[in-house]
């Protein structure tokens, strides 16, 4: 039982990843957490099922098209709800997320309405035993996007010439614009790409789950943001652990204590880790300067 | 080259410059001194974008500058180096090194001149793959003004290049500096080492609580009784208080 929940959790936390990583990114950047990021997640999804069901694409071209027009809408929040914010006080960024967060929420409501939806049958899903392990397709078919997103996006960032000025600009906005690296520029790029793997998440989670909601943005928002602190906010390689440590003990823990503790089990690990290590398991130590 | 038509400059309400007027021409050295908090820093910061002008107007090789944005101004060829260097220790020597050409095309010319700058800094080379916070001050100013160097500036504004290191290194520093000039960047300097400044400047600029008090040729400057008693003579004996 231990290597199945083990695989199970493994594939939960590839898609918490995902998600996590948006939050880090824009938060390596801005120093803001974006509250509307796991709304960002359901709209992703809720298009990819609009592309599925009503067009009647593929999975893989319903993911790539649900990618790029999420990232545009991460793009269109930044530029409406935060950016005209950037030199207020931290607290209006943090509320007018939020709002982004209902609106979005009440705007899929409005659109696919309040009921469960789920992503047609019609893919098959074979189960293919390996030792004591049931490894379904689909398990498989999401732990392939989660590394093939997470190992591009690592290339992205560490090798080309945006993921360096990325990186410059997360250390020192005003050093970064010293370089002649236009911030704004590099800003729309964090979101774009941080909204574009939420949304791929999002089809991930509403196939592996087999539920599409329009709240379903929020418990998953919140695990992600619990795996981005987990890892140490800001970090990259952070928010990939923190993902995949907190699906594996979720999981393990729902198995061996009790199904209904699974958040409990999700959230008391990020307690116990921020008591021990309050920048999180990959964090840098920021000293604040007053 | 350069024209400040008298800037004022306001951090909120409190005036950082007022009515300054200063001239860059092409090919000179220009040193900025003055005390702490008396608007050098502000000056260069103002130059190069990151802060606005409340009120005057500044101009670049006789374009208007004044509301440009700090990307744009890189463009232009004007290159800061900040105090406190502005190395990325979370980037490679490498990447520092490359980042200072981020706004220009030629990779040929990138990569030639790359290797002038590990030429003239082996140190760098040898570190080329270590993380820029692993240098030692010495090493992260030396990667600043390579870093510069790759920008292919027009005009370099330095502040403060001196600023905690061994009086070696500085001297090194100071030679550095010498040759860029001979290369012909045209470079406007911001020190409290006042003695250091005006032994390698054409002509000098004292500012005072946000106003240029004196201006004139480095060797006059050396020879006014009002400079050597605030800025030349001082200067041991602020070394001795701290």
């Amino acid at each position: 039982m231990f290597s199945q929940q083990l695989v199970n959790g493994i594939t939960a936390g590839g898609m918490y990843a995902l998600i996590a990583l948006g939050y880090t990114m824009v938060y390596g950047i801005l120093k803001i957490i974006n509250f509307a990021h796991g709304d960002i997640f359901m709209i992703g999804s809720f298009i990819g099922l609009f592309l599925v069901k009503q067009i009647h694409l593929g999975l893989i071209p319903a993911m790539l098209i649900s990618m790029a027009i999420v990232a545009f809408l991460g793009i269109v929040v930044e530029r409406v709800a935060y950016r005209p914010l950037r030199n207020s006080a931290k607290i209006a960024p943090l509320l007018s997320a939020l709002g982004v967060s209902i609106f979005l929420t009440n705007f899929a409501q409005l659109v696919w309405g309040t009921q469960t939806r789920a992503f047609p049958s019609s893919f098959q899903i074979k189960t293919f035993q390996v030792g004591n392990v049931a490894l379904s397709s689909m398990q498989i078919y999401t732990l392939l996007v989660c590394i093939l997103l997470m190992v591009g996006l690592y290339l992205f960032v560490q090798k080309s010439k945006l993921g360096v000025a990325m990186r410059a600009t997360s250390h020192s906005v005003e050093n970064a614009r010293l370089m002649g690296i236009n911030v704004d520029t590099i800003i729309s790029l964090t979101f774009g790409i941080g909204s574009a793997l939420a949304a791929a998440s999002g089809i991930l989670v509403g196939l592996y789950y087999d539920a599409v909601y329009p709240v379903m943005g929020y418990t998953a928002g919140l695990k992600a943001f619990t795996a981005a602190v987990l890892g140490g906010i800001g970090s990259i390689p952070g928010a990939m652990l923190g993902g995949l440590l907190l699906g594996v003990f979720e999981n393990l823990g729902a198995a061996y204590i009790s199904m209904g503790y699974r958040d409990a089990i999700a959230f008391g690990l990020l307690i116990i880790i921020l008591l021990i290590k309050p920048t999180g398991l990959l964090g840098k130590n920021i000293q604040q300067k007053v | 080259m350069l024209s400040f038509d008298s800037v004022s400059v306001h951090y909120g309400v409190i005036p950082a410059l007022t009515g300054v007027c200063l001239q860059v021409k092409p090919g000179e050295v220009v040193a900025l001194i003055g005390a702490n908090g008396a608007g050098k820093t502000t000056t260069l910061k103002t130059i190069s974008g990151l802060l606005r002008p409340s009120h005057g107007s500044i101009m670049f090789d006789s374009q208007d500058i004044t509301k440009l944005s700090a990307d744009k101004i890189v463009k232009l060829g004007i290159i800061h180096v900040p105090e406190g260097r502005g190395v990325f220790p979370n980037l490679t020597v490498k990447e520092n090194l490359m980042l200072g050409a981020y706004v220009r095309k030629d990779k040929a010319i990138i990569a030639r001149d790359l290797e002038n700058v590990f030429t003239k800094f082996p140190r760098l080379h040898e570190r080329k793959e270590q993380y820029g916070g692993t240098l030692s001050g010495g090493e992260q100013q030396m990667l600043a003004i390579g870093r510069s160097i790759m920008a292919a500036p027009k005009l370099l504004l330095l502040d403060e290049p001196s600023m905690g290191l061994a009086p070696l290194v500085v001297k090194e520093i100071f030679r550095t500096i010498r040759e860029i000039k001979k290369s012909g960047t045209t470079i406007l300097l911001v020190e409290q080492n006042a003695n250091m400044a005006l032994a390698n400047a054409d002509r000098a600029y004292v500012i005072e609580t946000g106003k240029i008090v004196i201006e004139g040729t480095a060797s006059d400057l050396r020879a006014n009784p009002e400079v050597q008693q605030a800025y030349l003579g001082s200067h041991k004996k602020e070394g001795i208080a701290l």
